[in-house]
C-alpha cells in the first residue's frame, strides 16, 4: 500500500472481525443469588429483555477442580447427572418462578467466562459482549447492561493433609447442602468461629449432619455469643487457641483432624470425614476485573471489591461488592498461626506443588531440578529490594497460582504469605490480574464455530510481509518474491 | 547528577540483555522501567528463537544453547522446532521456510504424515506433514527476562523498577540524562529500548521513530504430557508447549492503538478472539482438545512501518542508541543485547551487518503512514461491515 485509500483498514486487524451476536439482551444478569434474581425481576418488569445466567449446578468436572468453590471432593455422585441437578437447583432458588413468569430467559448450568465492553484499547466490538459456556460449547451474547452478582468464593488456606478429599470450604458446603442436596460427608469439623463458621455449623446440624467441633486459632470464639451458646447446647465442642496440625486420611479421604495448641502442648485428635474451612469468603470479582471495572482493597469486606457499584453499563451487586465482617486481619491471624505451627514445607499451591518455603525462597519450579548456585543469593527479601511484593511476578518465578484451579485454592494464601514475607498487611499486596476465560474450559468447548468468518484475515502474526524477508534479500530482486507470500515460522 | 555511564530506558528483554552484555564487561549500567522487569510483551510471547529473517539469526543460534550457563539462571531454553501442517497450503509455506533455512546453512527435515504424527504426539489424523528444524528452539519468556535482570545485577547493573522515564535531558547536542520523578539520572550513553513508548521519548529530542502499538493475545492451557519437541506450532498459531506441559499459543487478529503514555496503567484487554485461538489449537492438536484453557495473555507490542527492527545509533545526538524489535524481540534478545553493546561501546556491530536496520530508511516516510497502511485505531476510523470482508 503506497498511496492513501480513504477508509482502508488493515485486513489482518481485529476491526470488523466480531459480528453482532445472534442473541442480544437489554440486561444480562450474572448470578442467580438473591441480588441477581431481584435485578432480573426488576429489569423484566421495567420492560427490558433479560437473561439470568448462573453456573450452578456445575459439572462434576468443574467441581473436581474446585471451581467455583472449594468442593474438596465431598459432592455425591448426584452431581454427575447435570439435567437432574438443574431441576434441583432451580427448585432451590427463591423467586425463580416469578422470574420465569416475568419472561426472563433463565440459563442454569451456564458460566460466563468473559465479558467485554468498548474501552481504551478495545474498540472493535459491535456492542458489549459476554462469553457463555457449558462444558460442551461456548457462545457469545450481546447486552446493553450487565449486572454482575457473582457472589463470593471460599478462602482456602492449607495445612498438612489439606489436599485430601474431605477438606472443603464453607461456600461449597452451603452449596452442596442448600442448593444441590448432594453433600457426601457425615461428620464435620469446622475451622473458624466467627459468624460464617457458626452459621455453617448450624446449617449442617439443621440438615441432619454431625458437627464434632469448631476450631479457632484465637483465644476465644469470635462470633455472636448466642450462636456459640446454641451450638454448645447442641453438643458441638469448641477448641479455641488450637490450630489444625494435620488432616488424617485413608483412600476415601479425611478420617480425622489432629489439633495442636497454638501456645504449644499435647495434640488432640477428632474423628471426622469432613473439615470445613470457614474462616473467610472472597468476593468473586474476576469477571469485573476482566470487564475493566476498577477494583479497590477493602480489608473489612473480604478483599478486592469494585471501587464503585455502578460503572457505566456495568453494575455490581451482592456479595461480590464486599461482605461486612469479612476482616482480613482475622484470616491473617490464621495464616500466621498455620505458618508457625505447620512450618514452611506445607504446599502453598497444590496444583503446581509449590511450598511456602519455595515462595519465600523464590525457588524455580521443581521440574527444572535443583536451583542453580546463583539462586543461593536470591530470595523474597532480595526481590523486595527491587520493588514491592508482586503476586504476578511470583507466579512467573515460582509458578504459584498457575494451575488448572485458576488459583482459587491459593490466591489469597499467597498474598498473605507475601505480606508476611514483606512485613506488610495483606491489604498492601496488589491484586494478581484476572484474565478470561475466568472458568477453566476445554479447547473443544471454548472453540469458535469453524466457518469462513473465523479464518478471515487470520495471520500467525501481524501479516506484514516485509517483516519476514531474509535480511540478505532486502533490497534485492528476491525481496519482491518473498513479499508475495508471508511465510514465517 | 549521579554518575551512571550508560542508562537504558526500558527493562524489557532487549534493554535487559543490553544491560547484561554491558555490565559483564564492567560498564556501569542503570536500567529504568515504569514497572517490573519484563512485565509487558517481553514476557507475553511465544518464546520462539528461530528468526531466520534477522541479520542476528546466526548469533541467536550460537547464543541460546549457552544462555543458562552464561546467565547463571534458568531460561528453560530447549532446542529444535517442528512446524506441523494441517493442510497442503500451510505445508507448502512451511517447506519454503525449510528451504530458506537450508540456504542459511541449517538442517530442516520434511516429515510425511506418519512421521509427523510420530514426532508430534498431540497431532491427529488431519496432519499432512511437518517441517522438523534442527536449529532454533524456544525458551520461557517470563523466566528469561528475570534471568537477564538478575545476571545483570550480579555484574553490578542497577535496575530501577517503578521509575518511569519522563523525558531525556539534552546538554548541547548530547543526551545528558533521563528525567524521572526522583530527579535526573545522568548518562554518557543512552539506550532507548522502551517498546511502544520509545517514540514519545525520542520525539522530544528531535528523533522521529515511527511506531504503531497494537494488542496481541495468547491462550494457555493446563499442563499435558510433554511432547519431544516443545517448540511445535502451525495452523496459523505461534507458541510452544512449556516445560511444565502447558500449551501457550497465540496468533490472529490484533488491534491497533494510539500512542501510549509514558507511565500509568496500560490498556491490554483480552477479546473473544480466545475462541478462535482455541479452535485453531484444537485443530492443530486434536489430541489436546480436552485440555482446559486456564489463562490468556494480552500484551502491547510496537511495529515499525516495515515490521523490521531499528537498531541504530544515529549521528545526532551521537550518544543515543535506539532499539525496537518491532514486536519480534524475545528470541533474538541474546543477540540483540550483543549488537547494542557493540553500538554503545564501538559504534558498530561486530558480528553482523545491521545497516539495513538503521532509522534513516524512514526519512522519506509519509507522516500519514499509519492511515496509508490501514494501521488505524478503530475509534478514529469507524468500521463498516464492508471493510471486514
Amino acid at each position: 500500500m503506497d498511496s492513501f485509500v480513504p477508509g482502508y483498514i488493515d485486513p489482518k486487524s481485529a476491526a470488523g472481525k466480531f459480528p453482532m451476536p445472534e442473541q442480544k439482551f437489554d440486561l444480562l444478569v450474572v448470578g442467580a443469588g438473591p441480588s441477581g434474581v431481584a435485578a432480573a425481576l426488576a429489569g423484566a418488569r421495567a420492560g427490558k429483555s433479560v437473561a439470568l445466567v448462573d453456573e450452578h449446578p456445575v459439572t462434576s468436572g468443574m467441581a473436581g477442580l474446585d471451581v467455583p468453590y472449594f468442593f474438596g471432593g465431598r459432592a455425591t455422585a448426584a452431581i454427575t447427572n447435570q439435567a437432574r441437578m438443574i431441576e434441583t437447583v432451580a427448585a432451590m432458588i427463591p423467586g425463580l418462578d416469578e422470574v420465569f413468569d416475568a419472561g426472563v430467559e433463565v440459563m442454569l448450568g451456564v458460566s460466563v467466562w468473559g465479558a467485554w465492553i468498548t474501552s481504551p484499547g478495545l474498540e472493535i466490538l459491535p456492542c458489549p459482549i459476554a462469553g457463555l459456556a457449558t462444558d460442551e460449547r461456548s457462545w457469545l451474547v450481546g447486552f446493553n447492561e450487565i449486572v454482575v452478582a457473582a457472589g463470593a468464593r471460599d478462602l482456602v488456606v492449607s495445612f498438612a493433609g489439606s489436599d485430601q478429599p474431605g477438606v472443603m470450604g464453607a461456600q461449597a458446603l452451603y452449596t452442596l447442602l442448600n442448593r444441590y442436596e448432594a453433600f457426601a460427608g457425615r461428620r464435620l469439623v469446622i475451622l473458624g468461629s466467627d459468624r460464617l463458621a457458626l452459621e455453617t455449623a448450624l446449617l449442617a446440624l439443621d440438615k441432619g449432619f454431625e458437627v464434632a467441633a469448631l476450631v479457632e486459632v484465637r483465644a476465644s470464639p469470635q462470633g455472636p455469643a448466642e450462636l456459640v451458646a446454641e451450638l454448645a447446647a447442641r453438643g458441638v465442642e469448641f477448641f479455641s487457641g488450637y490450630a489444625p496440625a494435620k488432616a488424617e486420611s485413608n483412600t476415601d479421604g479425611v478420617t480425622g483432624l489432629r489439633l495442636v495448641p497454638v501456645a504449644g502442648g499435647p495434640e488432640k485428635k477428632i474423628a471426622c470425614d469432613t473439615i470445613c474451612l470457614a474462616i473467610g469468603l472472597v468476593p468473586s470479582v474476576e469477571l469485573l476485573d476482566v470487564l475493566g471495572v476498577p477494583l479497590t482493597m477493602d480489608a473489612e469486606k473480604g478483599g478486592f471489591v469494585p471501587a464503585s457499584s455502578a460503572n457505566g453499563c456495568i453494575t455490581a451487586m451482592g456479595d461480590c461488592t464486599g461482605m461486612p465482617g469479612q476482616s482480613l486481619a482475622y484470616r491473617m491471624d490464621w495464616m500466621r498461626v498455620l505458618l508457625a505451627t505447620g512450618g514452611r514445607e506445607i504446599l502453598a499451591c497444590t496444583c503446581e506443588e509449590v511450598t511456602r518455603a519455595d515462595v519465600f525462597a523464590v525457588n524455580p519450579p521443581r521440574y527444572l531440578g535443583p536451583p542453580p548456585n546463583a539462586m543461593a543469593n536470591r530470595d523474597l527479601t532480595t526481590l523486595l529490594k527491587d520493588g514491592p511484593p508482586d503476586h504476578d511476578q511470583m507466579k512467573r518465578l515460582t509458578r504459584v497460582s498457575m494451575g488448572p484451579c485458576q488459583a482459587r485454592r491459593c490466591r489469597e494464601q499467597i498474598a498473605m504469605l507475601l505480606a508476611i514475607g514483606a512485613g506488610t498487611g495483606p491489604e498492601d499486596i496488589k491484586l494478581a490480574g484476572y484474565r478470561a476465560p475466568v472458568r477453566p474450559l476445554t479447547l473443544a468447548a471454548l472453540a469458535a464455530a469453524d466457518d469462513a468468518h473465523t479464518h478471515a484475515g487470520w495471520d500467525v502474526w501481524f501479516g506484514i510481509p516485509a517483516q519476514w524477508v531474509p535480511y540478505a534479500d532486502i533490497g534485492t530482486s528476491r525481496e519482491t518474491e518473498h513479499m508475495a507470500e508471508d511465510a514465517h515460522l | 547528577m549521579s554518575g551512571a555511564n550508560v542508562v537504558i530506558i526500558g527493562a524489557g528483554v532487549t534493554g535487559l540483555s543490553a544491560a547484561w552484555w554491558l555490565a559483564r564487561e564492567g560498564v556501569c549500567v542503570t536500567v529504568l522501567d515504569k514497572g517490573v522487569v519484563g512485565y509487558e510483551a517481553s514476557s507475553r510471547n511465544g518464546g520462539g528463537a528461530t528468526h531466520y529473517q534477522s541479520p542476528l539469526f546466526h548469533e541467536e543460534q550460537r547464543l541460546w544453547p549457552q544462555m543458562d550457563e552464561l546467565l547463571g539462571y534458568p531460561t528453560e531454553h530447549r532446542p529444535e522446532r517442528i512446524v506441523l501442517a494441517t493442510n497442503e497450503a500451510h505445508f507448502n509455506r512451511y517447506k519454503r521456510t525449510a528451504a530458506i533455512l537450508g540456504e542459511l546453512g541449517y538442517k530442516a527435515d520434511i516429515l510425511d504424515p506418519k512421521q509427523a504424527r510420530e514426532a508430534v504426539p498431540l497431532a491427529g489424523d488431519n496432519a499432512v506433514g511437518a517441517v522438523h528444524i534442527h536449529t532454533g528452539g524456544q525458551a520461557n519468556p517470563q523466566r528469561t527476562v528475570q534471568a537477564f535482570a538478575w545476571a545483570a545485577q550480579d555484574f553490578g547493573a542497577k535496575i530501577l523498577q517503578h521509575t518511569p522515564a519522563l523525558g531525556i535531558e539534552m546538554r548541547g547536542s548530547r543526551a545528558a540524562g533521563v528525567r524521572t520523578a526522583d530527579g535526573v539520572i545522568g548518562c554518557d550513553q543512552l539506550v532507548v529500548a522502551a517498546g511502544p513508548q520509545s517514540g514519545i521519548l525520542l520525539r522530544e529530542i528531535g528523533i522521529d521513530l515511527p511506531l504503531a502499538p497494537a494488542r496481541a493475545e495468547m491462550i494457555v492451557t493446563e499442563a499435558l504430557p510433554l511432547m519431544p519437541v516443545g517448540g511445535t506450532d502451525g495452523n496459523g498459531l505461534y507458541g510452544r508447549q512449556t516445560l511444565r506441559g502447558n500449551l501457550a499459543y497465540g496468533g490472529g487478529w490484533h488491534e491497533w492503538m494510539d500512542e501510549l503514555p509514558l507511565h500509568g496503567k496500560l490498556p491490554r484487554p483480552s477479546t473473544p478472539v480466545l475462541q478462535h485461538l482455541s479452535l485453531r489449537l484444537a485443530q492443530l492438536f486434536p489430541k489436546a482438545a480436552h485440555a482446559r484453557v486456564i489463562r490468556s495473555w494480552a500484551g502491547i507490542v510496537e511495529n515499525t512501518p516495515d515490521g523490521r527492527p531499528v537498531l541504530d545509533r544515529p549521528e545526532n545526538p551521537g550518544n543515543v542508541t535506539i532499539a525496537t524489535m518491532s514486536g519480534v524481540g524475545f528470541g533474538l534478545s541474546p543477540a540483540t543485547g550483543h549488537a547494542l553493546r557493540d553500538l554503545v561501546i564501538d559504534g558498530q556491530c561486530s558480528f553482523a551487518d545491521i545497516s539495513k536496520l538503521s532509522l534513516s530508511r524512514f526519512k522519506n516516510l509519509d507522516p500519514d503512514w499509519r492511515r496509508i497502511q490501514g494501521w488505524v485505531t478503530p475509534s478514529h476510523h469507524p468500521i463498516t461491515q464492508s471493510h471486514a470482508a
